[in-house]
Order: structure tokens, then C-alpha cells, then sequence
């Protein structure tokens, strides 16, 4: 038998069909350009999410934006035959939709990990085996290293680019199909490559946000989605009093400090907790911030077993895309849900963010950070009936 | 894998574009050379009037018309235009199957039966409520299923109610007769690329006598009725195609037989595939069908990839592809006409080509059965 081809197959280059995941941009494209010149069937898919003009507000722009256009010219030049799949319904669906009814339900979401698990991981990847390709391999800088126990997924080794954060979902089955050739490469490696190949887009600058909030203004998106989501209340201090109005919780992330209206206060006031059913925004000092203990739901296990172990696992969590790792202990919860222990109270437990697992550099699954249940602080007349964990 | 280069094709997209014919692009070559304009009254000029004059001839007897009478365009949308914009002073009627460049100037629609025939009771009912004269948009034969349209009834209907008749004729030429005074219509659109000419070349011609409000405005080209430098090579090209016309009508009986061969084919490999308007009288090239549970673009894909060019519905320029309007006012429900594709023959195409369409589309309707 063949030496396995650099995506792990044993048969020649030429006869291994892969499926680039194209979103116009430097790194798919450079993938897809580095798979051809290595002789793979390549073939591109660039998936329609939403229109382009709709969320711009130019009713008389066509429904492609610029990315889909950059992606067929990549193909066209490079010699290699591209299509464009249809994903608006299911995009608008799962994660347009998803996204705002999290900030409804008083969460601050992370869309693009809802994209990787649905359109990407699931519909795109049935587009690539109906194509009767052998993978799936995109452009995201993370690692995929082949381990007796199946596939493993790892940080990628440019720890500036690693997007390991946003793929926490994917699943062993999902890890056994897909491949990521920029998980060892740094951005400089592959904005070379692009250059290398003569690519048009060589200098095209990284996407920024939410692709589909192209101006930044995620409320006005989320006003569109859902118009009954611009409801004022007020803001109200952890020890009861009210202190100011707000006009919609859509607007508030817990955490936050800035643009809460509120003066005469000695300490600095932090957004503490949002209570969507009564629109209240609560805001405290930042120590009423601190949490050391959360619950998860819709958890990804890629660790020993189907599920985080009752008895607790050692590892590290990531809260935020941005910040560093830091020592928790994983307790499995029943079905999809965990709970987490922190090593030291953090102030960023922020519900509807990812709680990601790592184990050095490698990633051990995660899961959806809850809404608080039981704030100790909030007389008992503010706290919630009973919360549903979404 | 990709069609290696020097495979070929099967291309079954012929109601999209064809091949250019042999003697197009000969003449087209030729007309490249005559690089005069053909307002300017010096020999380079008249060589390059010369030629658009005589392509005017070619195209006219072709569609059984006056040379006068023929206005080359841009191509059967702007054709279109101009006679929606140009004729249709009262507003205009249009059956809800025709092309996009007619129904995007808004006429009021008028509804077609499951196979996409227009329903002529209502386009009277319709004119008889409008007192003003209005004009009527109906295809000659339409593009997604091949459905011949009921032209010369039309034109009865619409001539008791002083209305006039436009027809979108660009799937004609070439594959069914096609003789504009013996249909009656006040005004045909053409293109040159429906039939072996090239892309950019079309016309709107008219019935003898009937006057038409220019909408492209500037010089005198085309007795005033389109302005601007006439595309001479494209124009050539137009004329060669028309004059081959009699040559690709030959063809039409041993076409029609590989379509006969291609929709037992489907039949046989899926029982719950459906061709549509498959007893009404259609173009001999085209068979539009859907495989129910594989989407357009999946089987699209699949056949591209195997070296197959058909085609679905309308894509929009990101190539998303919608779910056709012809089979939706057809009635045909929405997650069927997702499952829709075209094929459509021409002169190059022989047993093989059906074959090797049968061959690829097989496991498709396979994975749709399973």
C-alpha cells in the first residue's frame, strides 16, 4: 500500500477529490491554490448566506457580495471548477436567527461558531460527500493531528491566529472528514503563498465581526430580525436601586462598563446580569462580577469518552475568542450539559459566549455558558421565577 | 475526477447558447477586417454598411419579414425592451412564463395552465376589460420546458381588441419553422446565439408599416429606431447563422429522437423523476425534468463534474440558483421546482452524449430512491 498523500490518503494526489470551503478570502483561497499545485482533484464551494444587498441597505446591489466573485476568479485562474451553494435559508435559520434571539434572551452569542456547526460542518460537508469528495478542508488556523484514537483537534501553531475558539463543536465523525492545511502556517507564511500563486486577493484585507453585520451595528440587525426586540427597562443596581432606563437589553453584554448612562456612582458600574423577561439591565461594581462556578449546555466532548467525566476533568478554559487559558475542572452533567469549576473567580463568565476545553494545545471539546441562575446579591424580590437553560 | 483538457464535453446546454457554426465564424473573421463605420459615407464605411445590409437581408428572409422592418439590438433582452418600452404605450399583457427581460417591466400577467400554456380565456376576459389597446408579450416557445406557445390564437384574441402582439421568438430559430406574417405578430425578438451566431447580436424586427418610439437615442442608426455604431461583426455573424438556419431545421427529427431515447432513459432509471409538458407540443431539443429529492444544484454540480453542461432555473449572478418561475406559475410546488433541470440538445450532439448523460444522472436518481 501507498505512503498516505499529504491529506492522509493512500492513493495519489490526482485521484483524491477534496472540497475547498471558498470564502473569497486570502486563506480558503490559498488552501484551495496549495491543493492544486500538490495535484488534488480540487474542487471549491462558496456558500450564499445571506443577501448582500438586503443587509447593506442597497436594494440595487445583487445578491453576491464582492467574496463570491473573488472566490470564482481564484478558481478561474487557478484551473479548477467552483460552485455556489445556496445557504441562505438555513444560515438565516440557524444562526442569524439564533444570534438574535440571544441577545433577546439577555446572551451575547458567537455566530460564527453556530456557522462552523451547521452550514459549514454539516450542510457544506453533505455538499462535499454528495460531490463524492474524500474531504473537506477549509481555511481556519487550527490543527488536525491524526492519533491512534481518531483524529485530534489542536491549536493551530500561530497562537495570533489560532480559531480553535470557534470550532469547539466539531464532532469526532465531523474531525474525521475535514482538513485545515493553514493549521501550521502563520499569516506572513500564508499571505506569501498568495503572493506565491499570483493571487488577486493576496492583499485583501481579514474579515472583520460578523459577516453578516458588515457596518458593526449588531442591534440594528437584530431590530430587523426580530422588531419586537427594542424594548426599553430599566437598569438596576445589585443592591435594588433603579438607576436609569435603557432602551432595549439587545444593547447590553455582561461585563461591559461603558455607555450605561449612569453618573454619580463612586465605583465604576459593570453590566452584572441581564434579566430578558423583565428588559432589566443589572449593573454593580466589579466585584459583584465575579463568578467561579457556571453551567453549560449544548456540550462537545473530544476528550476520553462521549461526555466531560462526572468526576471531573482537569483542564483548561478559554471564555472569550481573546483571552488566555485559565485552570478549571470539567464535571459531565447529563446529556449535552456541564458544570465548571474555576481554578480563581473570573469577571468574564459571559452567558451565551463558548466555554472552550483545552489540555495543553489540545482542544477537548466545550459547550454554551449559561445564564446565571442564583445571584447571591439580588434581593429576593429581583431574583428570577425559574430559568429555563436554553 | 475533472474532465481532463482534451475530454470532451457533452454539452446539453443548447437553449443557453450554442456553438459558433462553422460559416459564422468564417464571415465574423472577414467582418473583423471591415473595420469601418457603416455611417461614414468613404469606401471603409460603405464596405462595413455593405455587410450589415446584407446580414439585415439573411436575418428578414429567415423570419419570413422586410428587411426594413429588421432593427438590430444588443440581443433579445434589449429587443424586448425596446418593444415593451417602444410599443406598448397602454400598457402590456404578458404571459406568466415569459423571460425575465419581459416581466421585469412589470406587464400584468396572464396565468398558463400545468404545462405552461397560456390560458387564452383569461387573456381575453383580461382585454376585455381594458378599453385602451394594449400590447401582448407571448413566447414563441419557452426556454426552461420548450413549450410551444399558441401563437396564431393569440393573435386572433388580441387582434378583436385592437391589441398588438409582441413575441420573444429567441428559442425558435433553427429548431422549429418560424414565419412571422403567417403568425401574425406585430414584433419578434432574436438572437444570434440561440443558433450558431455570437453573443451581442440580436434584433427586434416588425410587422411592415408599424411605428415604434426609439429608446436608445443619438444618431440616425436603424432608420432611427436604435442609435449607436452597429456591432458589424456580431451583425455578420447574426446573417451567417440565419442563412444556416434551413441546414440546423434538417437536424430537428434525428435531435428529436435522441430526446425520445434520453426521456426513456430517465424513465427507466427513475420512475418518480417527472418531465414536464411532455404531451403538449414542444421545441425537439429540450427536456426539463425533475429528479424530486436532489437538489438542482447537487445534480448540476455532479454532471459538471462528469463533464456535463446543463442547466436549472435562473441563476443570479452569484450562481445561486432559484427556484424557476415557469414552474412555479406552472403550479409545480416549490420544493419540486428546486429539483428541476434543463437539457437541451443541438447539432452537435449524438447517442453518445445522451449516454453518458444517462450514465452520470443514474446514481443520482439511485441516492434520490434510497
Amino acid at each position: 500500500m501507498a505512503a498516505p498523500n499529504s491529506m492522509g490518503f493512500a492513493k495519489p494526489p490526482e485521484a483524491t477529490r477534496i472540497v475547498v470551503a471558498m470564502s473569497g478570502g486570502v486563506d480558503s483561497s490559498v488552501v484551495a491554490a496549495l491543493l492544486k499545485s500538490q495535484g488534488y482533484d480540487v474542487v471549491g464551494l462558496t456558500m450564499q448566506l445571506y443577501d448582500h444587498g438586503a443587509m447593506t441597505a442597497k436594494s440595487k446591489t445583487c445578491c453576491a457580495g464582492q467574496d463570491i466573485y473573488d472566490a470564482r476568479r481564484v478558481a478561474d485562474m487557478i484551473g479548477f471548477p467552483h460552485y455556489v451553494v445556496d445557504y441562505e435559508t438555513t444560515f438565516k435559520a440557524d444562526v442569524m436567527d439564533r444570534f438574535a434571539d440571544g441577545y433577546i434572551h439577555g446572551e451575547t452569542p458567537v455566530p460564527c461558531v453556530l456557522c462552523n456547526q451547521t452550514v459549514k460542518f454539516r450542510d457544506l460537508l453533505k455538499a462535499a460527500k454528495d460531490l463524492g469528495a474524500d474531504a473537506l478542508a477549509t481555511g481556519h488556523y487550527v490543527q488536525r493531528i491524526a492519533a491512534p484514537g481518531g483524529a485530534e483537534l489542536h491549536c493551530a501553531a500561530d497562537p495570533d491566529r489560532d480559531q480553535s475558539y470557534f470550532l469547539f463543536t466539531t464532532t469526532h465523525a465531523q474531525l474525521d472528514f475535514v482538513r485545515f492545511p493553514l493549521g501550521g502556517m502563520n499569516k506572513s507564511e500564508t499571505r506569501a503563498l498568495a503572493t506565491k500563486f499570483g493571487l488577486h486577493i493576496a492583499a485583501k484585507p481579514d474579515s472583520q465581526d460578523i459577516c453578516f453585520v458588515p457596518t458593526g451595528d449588531y442591534a440594528a440587525v437584530i431590530k430587523k430580525l426580530r422588531p419586537e426586540a427594542a424594548r426599553g427597562g430599566e437598569i438596576v443596581h445589585v443592591d435594588g436601586r433603579v438607576l436609569g432606563k435603557h432602551d432595549g437589553i439587545i444593547h447590553f453584554t455582561v461585563g461591559q462598563r461603558r455607555g450605561l448612562g449612569i453618573g454619580g456612582e463612586a465605583d465604576p458600574l459593570y453590566v452584572v446580569r441581564i434579566e430578558p423577561e423583565a428588559a432589566r439591565v443589572i449593573v454593580g461594581a466589579k466585584e459583584t462580577l465575579l463568578r467561579d462556578a457556571f453551567a453549560l449546555h449544548g456540550v462537545n466532548w473530544l476528550g476520553a469518552g462521549n461526555t466531560p467525566p462526572s468526576d471531573g476533568a482537569q483542564v483548561r478554559v478559554k471564555l472569550r475568542n481573546t483571552h488566555a487559558p485559565i485552570a478549571a475542572t470539567v464535571f459531565g452533567a447529563g446529556e449535552g450539559a456541564a458544570k465548571v469549576a474555576l481554578a480563581a473567580p473570573e469577571a468574564a463568565v459571559t452567558p451565551g459566549q463558548a466555554c472552550v476545553f483545552y489540555e495543553g494545545n489540545r482542544v477537548l471539546g466545550g459547550g454554551w455558558i449559561a445564564r446565571d441562575t442564583a445571584p447571591a446579591q439580588l434581593p429576593h424580590n429581583l431574583r428570577r421565577q425559574a430559568v429555563a437553560t436554553r | 475526477m475533472c474532465p481532463a483538457a482534451g475530454d470532451t464535453l457533452s454539452y446539453l446546454d443548447y437553449n443557453a447558447s450554442t456553438p459558433v457554426l462553422a460559416e459564422v465564424a468564417s464571415a465574423v473573421s472577414a467582418a473583423i477586417g471591415r473595420y469601418g463605420n457603416p455611417s461614414s459615407v468613404h469606401a471603409a464605411g460603405r464596405r462595413a454598411r455593405a455587410a450589415v445590409e446584407e446580414a439585415r437581408e439573411a436575418v428578414a428572409a429567415m423570419a419570413k419579414a422586410r428587411p426594413q422592418d429588421v432593427i438590430f439590438t444588443s440581443g433579445a433582452t434589449e429587443s424586448n425592451a425596446l418593444a415593451l418600452r417602444g410599443l406598448a404605450h397602454k400598457g402590456a399583457l404578458a404571459s406568466a412564463v415569459e423571460h425575465p427581460s419581459i416581466l421585469a417591466h412589470n406587464p400584468e400577467v396572464i396565468a398558463v395552465d400545468g404545462d405552461g400554456v397560456i390560458d387564452l380565456a383569461a387573456l381575453e376576459l383580461i382585454l376585455q376589460q381594458r378599453k385602451a389597446p394594449m400590447l401582448v408579450a407571448l413566447m414563441f416557445a419557452n426556454n426552461e420546458t420548450g413549450v410551444l406557445q399558441p401563437i396564431t390564437q393569440a393573435v386572433e384574441v388580441a387582434r378583436k381588441y385592437g391589441a398588438l402582439v409582441h413575441c420573444d421568438a429567441v428559442q425558435a430559430p433553427g429548431k422549429v419553422a418560424l414565419d412571422m406574417r403567417a403568425m401574425g405578430v406585430d414584433s419578434l425578438a432574436l438572437s444570434a446565439h440561440k443558433f450558431g451566431g455570437l453573443k451581442g447580436a440580436g434584433a427586434l424586427v416588425l410587422r411592415p408599416g408599424l411605428d415604434l418610439t426609439p429608446d436608445t437615442l443619438g444618431g440616425g442608426q436603424e432608420r432611427r429606431r436604435r442609435a449607436g455604431t452597429e456591432n458589424v461583426t456580431g451583425i455578420v455573424g447574426f446573417g451567417a447563422a440565419a442563412v444556416a438556419v434551413p441546414r440546423l431545421l434538417a437536424e430537428a427529427a434525428r435531435i428529436a429522437g435522441l430526446r425520445a431515447t434520453l426521456e426513456t432513459g430517465l424513465r427507466a432509471a427513475a420512475p418518480n423523476a417527472r418531465i414536464y409538458a411532455e404531451t403538449w407540443p414542444r421545441l425537439p431539443n429540450t427536456t426539463c425534468l425533475a429528479l424530486p429529492g436532489v437538489a438542482s444544484e447537487t445534480q448540476l454540480m455532479r454532471l459538471d463534474l462528469a463533464g456535463i453542461a446543463v442547466s436549472a432555473g435562473s441563476a443570479c449572478s452569484s450562481g445561486k440558483i432559484a427556484p424557476s418561475h415557469v414552474l412555479l406559475a406552472m403550479g409545480v410546488a416549490p420544493d419540486e421546482a428546486k429539483s428541476a433541470i434543463r437539457v437541451s440538445l443541438g447539432w452537435e450532439n449524438g447517442e453518445k452524449d445522451v449516454s453518458r448523460f444517462l450514465a452520470a444522472w443514474q446514481p443520482l436518481a439511485s441516492s434520490a430512491a434510497a
